[in-house]
């Protein structure tokens, strides 16, 4: 398979670097800063792209790539891929969902403790000496808190089992109620934020989920509500976020995704009630390696005219 | 104003030596119900304080850092009963509690489920590098670096709960939704418990990769943790502590941790608190904390509630809510 060429749209995994480039000729599209150039001369020679929640596969390169037979994501979120495109051209799409399920569920579990119990705020309580003139403050307890999800697909779901073993009453949002789910359905995100003290966004960005975090929810969520964004950045308006968050009308939030990554509203940096990590929700050695193996399965199976393992398109 | 102070003067006396911070949380609610001996806000020494005032004390609230020694008993010959605000005990001599026939209690689990959240949060942290990578995105670095340095999965680490106490299986149980496999080591096997049993620190870390320190303090567990159980645990090993500084030797958590024999530590407690060892401080596999396992608001209440219930008790003659031992 050493002829198939394909294209890496930005860095994401050096193991992943590596395996592709023993197996195909891989293409680095961050290495050639004349784009169009490099598109006109290696286009006719790309078949696959690997993409991922940074820089995906858009109608642009999509038709940029005349010999483009599959899109392979290190990810399992798709709202960097042209799927309508990807359709129409009869272009396949793989992702990586599951093997990522655990790490992005602990990472939930991890920012709400860090938020409510401000460890960040703790550790540095710590190490610049606060500790030797006094004793930190109270903190909030986490065990036995509400906890609304939106979104109850395998990631919603990996987090409500956790959340359970902390005693925390679960309820949901959802496009449409799930029969077989022992939690409380709420339809819609306002009535859900409205009963909850703990709100977790955790579904596909959509058109539909754009901006589901708006002011009316965050309102409903309140002063003493927690928001935890392990979704997309765009879930949430961010500056109406912001400005909430400042104004004291929102508790607090533990923040994996941003609107414009890397790109973090300042305004957050002097706030202790958040805590803002650089989108790592599966970013462990583990994951990030079953993830690439996952990539590698799907491009070797849809080049050996085998099924795909994690077809999306 | 007089029928106020003959009313204190008819409530049951509380002696207090320093004031707990529950206590002072809810001072006014607390005083409402019980007259106070405040031992600290006097300005003659707490000897003849309590030679002067507690000839006749039946009941006295401390804190966990309030040392109860035979000679401070001695002076409240009186004393029928102390409530410790603390779980810990390592404070009180109970032996000589027992002699005197004086009956003890503490938090009970009012706080466990607190410790075992904050045990829980400080290994998700360190596997993951929450603090540090808050610190990175703060310092307005994501821009110029890109990727942050991958953590360690947490489900299917082997982790070794030592001391399997209420807070011990509290943290047990949150663990396992995550997909950690539990072990443990107790003074003694617990025959309901599903999950394997270690009677030893050092065989226990052979066999784990992370240790969460659940124990008491006390002489046989002093200095517990160190450079043998440190070496088994390994290259690969953390260690989360949240029960007393005295468990872990320190200086050899400092050095294992320095030269990278351990892979992390997520501390809440040390050795010689408020202080802690300056190595640690330029660490970003170590997550530090001001001793706040117990310390949030929502325990801080029951916490308040378990004390007035236990001194209620204790001055209608019933049973206390949370015995450590009866007389």
């Amino acid at each position: 398979m050493e002829a198939i060429g394909v294209l890496m749209t930005c860095p994401m995994s050096l193991y992943l670097e590596q395996e592709l480039d023993r197996r195909f000729k891989l293409f680095r599209f961050w290495n050639f800063p004349q784009k169009k150039e490099f598109l006109r001369e290696y286009s006719p020679s790309i078949q696959a792209v690997v993409g991922n929640a940074t820089v995906g596969a858009d109608a642009d390169l999509i038709d940029s790539l005349p010999g483009l037979e599959i899109v392979a994501n290190f990810s399992v979120g798709l709202d960097k891929v042209d799927l309508e495109k990807c359709r129409e051209k009869a272009i396949r799409v793989s992702n990586t969902p599951d093997v990522l399920t655990e790490d992005v569920a602990d990472l939930a579990i991890g920012l709400i403790l860090a938020t409510l119990r401000r460890i960040c705020e703790s550790d540095r309580y710590v190490r610049t000496g606060m500790w030797m003139a006094g004793d930190f403050k109270l903190t909030s307890k986490f065990s036995g808190k509400s906890v609304g999800i939106i979104g109850l697909g395998r990631i919603g779901l990996a987090i409500a089992k956790r959340a359970e073993a902390f005693g925390c009453p679960i309820s949901y949002y959802s496009r449409s109620r799930k029969p077989d789910s022992k939690y409380r359905y709420f339809p819609s995100v306002v009535e859900l934020a409205s009963n909850c003290s703990i709100l977790v966004v955790a579904c596909p960005l959509t058109n539909e989920t754009h901006h589901i975090i708006n002011r009316q929810v965050i309102d409903a969520l309140g002063p003493k509500g927690v928001l935890i964004n392990i979704g997309r950045g765009p879930h949430v308006d961010e500056p109406e976020l912001v400005s909430a968050l400042q104004e004291g009308r929102l508790g607090g939030a533990g923040l994996d995704v941003f609107e414009h990554e890397p790109e973090v509203p300042e305004q957050l940096f002097g706030l202790d009630n958040v805590v803002l990590t650089p989108h790592v929700g599966s970013g462990t050695i583990e994951t990030r390696m079953a993830m690439a193996d996952l990539v590698i399965g799907n491009l070797e199976a849809h080049f050996l005219n085998k099924p795909l393992l994690t077809p999306v398109v | 104003m007089e029928n106020q102070e003959v009313a204190a003067k008819l409530l049951p006396k509380v002696l207090i030596l320093e004031p707990p911070g529950v206590f002072t949380a809810f001072e006014t609610e607390f005083s409402q119900k019980f007259e106070c001996l405040r031992a600290w806000e006097s300005p003659i020494p707490t000897d003849e304080f309590l030679d002067a005032h507690a000839r006749s004390v039946e009941a006295m609230l401390v804190s966990g850092f309030t040392p109860i020694t035979s000679s401070v008993l001695h002076r409240v010959p009186s004393l029928r009963c102390i409530v410790t605000t603390s779980v810990g005990l390592d404070h009180m001599d109970l032996q000589e509690c027992r002699r005197r026939e004086i009956a003890v209690a503490n938090a009970g689990n009012v706080f466990s489920e607190d410790v075992a959240d904050l045990a829980v949060a400080l290994l998700i942290d360190v596997l993951r590098r929450i603090t540090a990578a808050d610190r990175f995105v703060r310092g307005e670095i994501w821009p110029i670096k890109g990727e942050y340095p991958l953590g360690s999965k947490l489900g299917g680490k082997r982790v070794g709960i030592v001391g399997l106490g209420s807070i011990g299986l509290d943290v047990a149980k949150r663990l396992e939704a995550f997909g950690c496999i539990l072990s443990y080591n107790s003074r003694k096997k617990k025959p309901s418990v599903p999950f394997p049993f270690y009677s030893n620190a050092c065989e226990l870390a052979a066999n784990c990769e992370v240790l969460v320190i659940c124990c008491a303090l006390t002489e046989e567990t002093h200095h517990m943790i160190n450079y043998e159980v440190l070496s088994a645990l390994g290259k690969e090993g953390v260690v989360v502590n949240i029960a007393r500084g005295g468990i872990i030797d320190e200086k050899e958590l400092v050095r294992c941790l320095v030269q990278g024999d351990i892979a992390g530590a997520g501390l809440d407690v040390f050795e010689n608190e408020p202080e802690v060892p300056r190595e640690l401080f330029g660490l970003a596999n170590v997550v530090l904390s001001p001793h706040r396992a117990v310390f949030t608001e929502e325990s801080f209440r029951d916490a308040f509630e378990l004390i007035l219930g236990n001194f209620e008790a204790f001055f209608s003659n019933k049973p206390l809510l949370s015995p450590v031992m009866d007389v």
